[in-house]
């Protein structure tokens, strides 16, 4: 039997692979979202085929993860749900918008096909923005500065480029031909400011808080220093090579860039969880202070224990029917 | 506080009531597309392919419009109630955690292969896929309805320094009032989706779409309607009976009984005057609220003023309620007349087809009375007899829940313009979603006429 004290901790870990499958999943969705052309019908089509059978079942990652933090930590939940309710409700406009618009767009007249496509991608915006937006101020503690404010602005761009890329990288590997050459070159961008991004937070964590500046300098500090940093660096280097300079890619290396931004994500992901462990709220509230009764997270982690193996079979069996290069969206 | 706890109940109303609104066609829905896809794998017949195709485009429709807005809904607990988390959080977090975890992945990924997989798996995993989807979308009104039924009838708990423990998870899921709740949730789902696949369906046919496949649509659905509306009234008067026996105050309230009597009549209208304790212009038949609630004449139901230092607001829940039955008395109505033609194999006349596409939305309207008549009807407590609403409700500025309210408001109005447009316009485009090959078109020129 697992003991009381382990329990918030492997809900932490929980609650950090739901975030982490999240950003990766809903980032790549969102990230295509963002990136529809306005001028060209046919690339859009072909863009939002290429989520159209996931975008349902990433999105739910969110909920879980909202949920452990709500199930496993009832007081932090209410202290962040609170201190973020304004960007709260323009993510979740933002994310009403894209997915009807998913449906509303093949239904609708053709006239109206258009506007629903812009609600897509102004949706999608408006959900990376504002969990950019909210990033930053979980860094900061939810402090309200107007340098605070800034960083968190900057945070919002960060992400935003960062769902780009692998929004991008995806449609790489998901299409071909002129579709695929605009989506190298649209990774390209993105690339930057997301490697800009990454390291205004790597800088800005450490000096705005004196608690993630003594972890990064203690004895593991130095030695997660030691690997993460470089590995990620190596990645976007990666990522840069992979794309590489020929108009299209062919079906084997097409892959690569997706993958090399996975495993950026999971990086930074690695560095902001070691930076900030165990706080749940930056500087106010550990794990072990907010974690619900034992007895119920015991009943949950049983479930969770039998459902999450069974969730990731599945997931991975629809990501197997609909492998390779995207077809058109039919329905039958 | 008060204005922000108004605006924060305000906001709750609105979001869950737009969002139960999807799910109640969707939960239903499937079931029905799950038998349209085994009839078509039994038969091989094209029609029911054809029915599938057309109600699986206005489910997936549907259902995406239930998951953005359930999305929503994770979120209000934090944000509007943070109180009934810190109280009730270890019994609420579970129970919705078994939600996300057993439901919400299995709907959201077999979706993906249930509506663009045909072509990529066997039949068979199709229709298994459709199916488990279903036991998806079942599994999740399971477990959120046995979190609102512990919130009406609390059981297998205790209240240790302020907060409430699990002891016995089966008492807490299997609450006193669950089977009833979820068995007349259920059926409201059933007829939701009953009186929206003829409503669209008879739209169809007097619009002159002479296909086989709005008509059979609509016989299978009048059908079912006829089997289901007897049921639920049935389970409606035993989940009353259950309400009766832990809830007296909203039964009062539900009746408009303001004395403690015996011989109650059954109101059939009233205007309930809170401020005075009575009610106006009363019209009612004698006895019968009493027969049906205690199968005796003169049985004794206890008035409201027995519940002074707390009992709902009145009026909302004695209207909800009479709503409620009323269209309930409707649909058993619809069904009837609907089922005799079909069984005196007679075609249907266009006066029906006229009032089944009007009532096309029927379903969603009686649901949400229902809801209206069980959660008004349990205030002034959020858990009944351990927490009250009020001392959920968040401490953010108001000004911050304005804001939020008002653009869910238009966000949802639009929304809901948008869906009711759209799945007519699909019906009068059912030839080009219902898939035909050209050839089929060619034979019959009738076909044509969308």
């Amino acid at each position: 039997m697992i003991p009381d004290q382990m329990l918030p901790g492997i809900f932490a870990a929980l609650m950090g692979i739901a975030i982490l499958m999240y950003a990766i999943l809903d980032g790549y969705d969102l990230g295509v979202g963002m990136l529809l052309p306005v001028d060209n019908e046919s690339h859009r089509d072909t863009m939002i085929a290429s989520i159209g059978p996931f975008w349902d079942a990433n999105e739910t990652w969110l909920v879980l993860a909202i949920g452990i933090l709500l199930i496993a930590f009832p007081t932090a939940h209410s202290v962040v749900l609170q201190e973020l309710y304004l960007p709260i409700m323009v993510m979740l406009i933002g994310l009403i918008l894209r997915g009807v618009a998913f449906d509303f767009r093949a239904k609708v007249r053709q006239g109206r096909k258009q506007d629903w496509d812009m609600a897509f991608k102004v949706g999608s915006f408006m959900a990376s923005a504002a969990q950019g937006f909210m990033l930053g101020l979980y860094v900061m503690g939810f402090e309200m500065s107007v340098a605070s404010i800034w960083f968190a602005f900057l945070s919002a761009i960060g992400v935003v480029a960062a769902y780009m890329l692998i929004g991008a990288t995806w449609l790489v590997m998901k299409t071909e031909g002129a579709l695929q050459s605009q989506a190298l070159k649209w990774a390209k961008k993105a690339l930057r400011f997301c490697a800009l991004g990454v390291l205004l937070v790597c800088a800005v964590n450490p000096v705005v808080s004196p608690d993630v500046m003594n972890k990064w300098l203690s004895g593991n500090g130095l030695l997660v220093m030691a690997v993460v940093p470089p590995l990620c660096a190596l990645c976007f280097i990666q990522v840069w090579r992979s794309l590489g300079h020929s108009e299209v890619l062919s079906d084997v290396r097409c892959h690569r860039p997706f993958l090399y931004v996975l495993a950026i994500f999971v990086l930074c992901f690695v560095g902001l969880g070691f930076s900030f462990y165990p706080y749940v709220v930056p500087g106010q509230i550990t794990i072990q202070e907010s974690a619900s009764a034992p007895e119920s997270l015991r009943f949950i982690l049983i479930g969770a224990m039998v459902v999450l193996p069974c969730i990731f079979a599945y997931t991975v069996f629809s990501y197997r029917v609909f492998r390779g290069k995207v077809t058109e969206l039919r329905y039958y | 506080m008060a204005d922000v706890i108004m605006l924060s109940r305000i906001q709750f109303a609105l979001n869950i009531s737009f969002h139960i609104l999807f799910p109640t066609i969707t939960i239903a829905l499937c079931w029905f597309l799950a038998y349209f896809k085994i009839r078509y794998d039994i038969s091989q017949h094209p029609v029911w392919m054809r029915i599938y195709r057309f109600w699986v485009k206005i489910f997936a429709l549907t259902f995406a419009l239930g998951v953005v807005s359930g999305i929503t809904m994770s979120f209000q607990f934090g944000t509007n109630w943070p109180g009934f988390m810190e109280k009730v959080g270890n019994i609420a977090g579970p129970l919705l955690g078994y939600e996300v975890m057993t439901a919400f992945f299995l709907e959201a990924t077999f979706l993906g292969i249930m509506l663009f997989g045909t072509n990529r798996v066997p039949a068979w995993l199709h229709t298994t896929s459709t199916i488990i989807v279903a036991i998806g979308t079942t599994l999740s009104a399971f477990w959120i309805l046995s979190l609102n039924s512990w919130m009406q009838t609390p059981a297998g708990f205790e209240m240790r320094d302020g907060v409430a423990h699990a002891l016995d998870w089966w008492a807490i899921i299997f609450n006193p009032s669950f089977p009833y709740r979820f068995a007349h949730m259920m059926l409201a789902s059933g007829l939701t989706a009953c009186f929206f696949i003829m409503g669209l369906s008879a739209y169809r046919v007097y619009r002159g779409d002479a296909k086989k496949a709005p008509l059979t649509a609509l016989r299978t659905a009048i059908v079912a309607a006829m089997v289901l509306t007897p049921i639920q009234i049935f389970v409606g008067d035993l989940h009353g009976l259950n309400t009766l026996e832990h809830q007296p105050q909203k039964v009062a309230a539900m009746e408009g009984v303001w004395e403690t009597e015996q011989g109650v009549p059954l109101l059939l209208f009233a205007i309930p005057d809170e401020e005075n304790r009575t009610n106006h212009f009363e019209i009612g038949i004698p006895k019968l609220a009493s027969i049906i609630l205690t199968h005796d004449p003169d049985g004794e139901i206890q008035g409201l003023n027995e519940f002074r230092s707390g009992h709902p607001p009145v009026a909302p829940v004695f209207y909800a309620f009479r709503v409620m039955v009323g269209l309930g008395l409707l649909m058993l109505l619809m069904a009837a007349v609907g089922s005799y033609f079909v069984w005196k194999r007679k075609d249907l006349p266009m006066w029906y087809l006229k009032t089944a596409t009007a009532t096309t939305f029927i379903g969603w309207v009686a649901t949400l009375a229902g809801w209206y008549v069980t959660e008004i009807g349990r205030q002034p407590y959020l858990v009944s007899g351990v927490l009250k609403t009020a001392e959920a409700a968040t401490t953010i500025p108001s000004g911050n829940v304005a804001l939020s309210l008002a653009l869910y408001a238009s966000v949802y109005a639009f929304l809901l313009v948008a869906y009711i447009r759209t799945v007519f316009l699909m019906a009068r485009r059912s030839v080009e979603i219902e898939e035909y090959q050209p050839e089929e078109l060619r034979i019959k020129p009738a076909l044509t006429t969308i």
